[in-house]
């Protein structure tokens, strides 16, 4: 079988999106609509969400799991759309490191996203017709303040922990500078306190892929019938090289050829890393919306927590009444990760250090780059262990006896 | 395991007692339910036991990946750094008690580190191998080679230490940085308690030495 051509596989793909999704959704912002960093008002609006194990008595032990960039709120189910497990299953689950049988877990879908949340593909109630480019621009703030609102509504007033890498990790920061008081404990993965130019740099390429697709018709591709699938399959192809590392690339694939023996001397994916990086593409159109890409890599770009809070200096972002934050952290960076380098992830933990905050730090050494907090890394699953069971104790939180 | 932590689990199985002998002493100077940073802490021995068994807020930090692992995957807070170029984020007076157990001789700039302990600590705690302990003198005096001894167990291109001292320097030290001295332990082969830290005598018996600083 030679390698698929992802312009033809790529446009036979339409939104399978199963007629009832699993999990929860609310509408918030009802009363009152929520105020945006941009200044616009959004609300009501919808959050789709899922839930794990039980809130106990005295709601003290909710951990908020914050997704990635193109994650989503299926951290155990099987993916409605994909069919592959949950993107977090390793690490939450019953007896796992953030144990369900312990901890009421909670992931919301991020506003601006595609899985259910309100987002550019859902109907703007103004117009009866999908926002497209009438979205307003959204941050990382705003995702949380819509995470707060969801989680005042399940009646939870302190989450036990809230934990996420990546993107997910900017939104662990944000929670615990914006609402200290509403977190016991952080653990911001492979994460960053502003969006380096680099990795601004690298959504731009990805944002310009797919904008220049004739597809995109503007924005306006639901209302044309048309999809971007070219420049959504490009923008994933890119970004997916940032969140690997050259060993583990190398390892995986070298300069193997695809079901061939010679090169062709064309443009066929002679290479298996082509092929791999197409097949990547493609699945990736079938379950995310190219405007929705769009937004949330601008939120990323957005994210800068010393700006915002810190007068410039990160430290006074974590500074509450004059004094250092009370939320207890843990960071972990991976030694091979290019895109949230350790340096990222170190230069938080100084922060910290400078407002006396109690800070647990590790960079666990792996091959496998950006990505690594997805992936089977024992060390890293014994840190975020060690460190909930001894926020666990510090909380009250009792183990549940196991029958 | 790098060589301290190596080093410090020879130490703890010398010493028979689950916690090394100074770590003990360092322990008892500590009040209950005060802040703690400890500097090197390497498998959170003395986090541990701080924090159980006094009621601290201890934090660490770590070197070693390993070290780092292990105190955190036991709910211990420690973040992986270099105690030469970490600590000096941490604001002045951050903690009650900044400890440093046997690491001051491996450290590039030992007068710096001392410096910004009794400035983030309100008090600091060190503890030193006596490079005027007898054995080593003798050692040196009749073989005319780097002395190697247990708590000292490395060939002179292989060891981590690269500024040692005695008691007398240490002593020396802290008074021209005008940091007091308020306690001293001197440590002998048998972990007792044998003299003050002025005495030539410690000097000369003590292996090592433990000591409770402040800041004039």
């Amino acid at each position: 079988m030679s390698a698929p051509n992802p312009a033809a596989a790529v446009s036979a793909a339409v939104p399978a999106e199963p007629a009832t999704m699993p999990g929860h959704r609310v509408t918030l912002g009802v009363d009152r609509p929520m105020r945006l960093d941009s200044g616009a008002e959004l609300g009501p609006f919808e959050v789709a969400y899922q839930t794990y194990g039980a809130l106990n008595a005295d709601r003290s032990n909710a951990v908020l799991i914050c997704h990635a960039l193109t994650g989503d709120h299926y951290v155990l189910d099987q993916h409605p759309v994909t069919g592959k497990p949950g993107w977090w299953e390793m690490l939450v689950g019953p007896g796992k490191p953030v144990d369900t049988d312990r901890y009421f877990v909670i992931c919301s879908n991020v506003i601006g996203g595609c899985m259910g949340s309100t987002g550019p593909k859902e109907t703007d109630p103004a117009t009866g017709k999908p926002y497209g480019l009438g979205f307003p621009v959204i941050t990382i703030g705003d995702m949380v303040r819509a995470q707060k609102l969801l989680v005042e509504h399940l009646g939870i007033d302190q989450l036990f922990c809230v934990i996420g890498g990546s993107m997910g990790g900017m939104q662990v920061l944000q929670w615990a500078v914006a609402y200290p008081e509403s977190v016991f404990a952080a653990v911001p993965i492979a994460t960053a306190a502003r969006h380096s130019a680099q990795n601004i740099a690298f959504h731009e390429v990805g944002r310009q892929a797919i904008m220049a697709d004739p597809d995109w018709a503007g924005g306006n591709y639901l209302l044309e019938g048309t999809r971007p699938h070219r420049g959504l399959a490009v923008a994933r192809m890119a970004a997916h090289i940032t969140y690997l590392s050259e060993p583990a690339l190398h390892r995986k694939f070298g300069r193997n050829l695809q079901n061939r023996q010679t090169v062709t001397y064309g443009f066929d994916a002679d290479f298996q890393v082509e092929s791999y990086l197409r097949h990547q593409g493609i699945t990736f159109v079938e379950r995310f919306d190219a405007n929705s890409y769009l937004y949330i890599t601008r939120a990323m770009d957005y994210f800068d927590l010393a700006a915002d809070y810190g007068g410039g200096t990160l430290s006074n972002a974590f500074r509450k009444d004059g004094k250092g934050t009370p939320v207890r952290f843990c960071l972990a960076s991976f030694s091979s990760d290019w895109l949230f380098p350790t340096s990222e992830s170190r230069a938080i933990v100084h922060a910290l250090n400078a407002v006396a905050a109690n800070v647990s730090f590790v960079e666990i050494r792996t091959d496998k780059g950006h990505d690594s907090f997805l992936l089977d890394e024992p060390e890293f699953h014994q840190v975020v262990r060690g460190f909930l069971d001894g926020c666990a104790e510090h909380r009250g939180l009792t183990r549940p006896s196991r029958p | 395991m790098s060589p301290l932590d190596e080093n410090q689990a020879a130490a703890r199985a010398a010493s028979g007692n689950g916690i090394r002998t100074d770590l003990k002493l360092i322990a008892e100077m500590v009040e209950p339910g005060s802040r703690v940073l400890d500097v090197g802490c390497g498998d959170g021995a003395l986090l541990a036991f701080l924090s159980r068994q006094k009621g601290v807020d201890a934090r660490g930090i770590e070197l070693s990946m390993d070290g780092v692992h292990q105190c955190v995957a036991q709910g211990l807070s420690v973040i992986q750094g270099d105690a030469e170029t970490d600590l000096k984020d941490y604001p002045p007076g951050a903690f009650d008690y900044v400890i440093l157990s046997q690491t001051l001789q491996a450290m590039r700039e030992p007068r710096t580190v001392l410096e910004t302990m009794t400035r983030i600590g309100r008090r600091a705690i060190v503890s030193v191998p006596n490079f005027g302990y007898w054995r080593i003198r003798v050692q040196l005096l009749l073989t005319g080679r780097m002395p190697v001894t247990e708590k000292l167990g490395y060939q002179w291109w292989e060891t981590p230490n690269i500024h040692f001292c005695t008691i007398k320097d240490f002593v020396v030290l802290a008074e021209e940085m005008g940091i007091r001295i308020e306690r001293c332990m001197i440590v002998n082969r048998a972990g007792r308690i044998t003299g003050h830290a002025h005495s030539g005598l410690a000097n000369l018996l003590g292996e090592q030495g433990v000591f409770l600083l402040r800041r004039d």
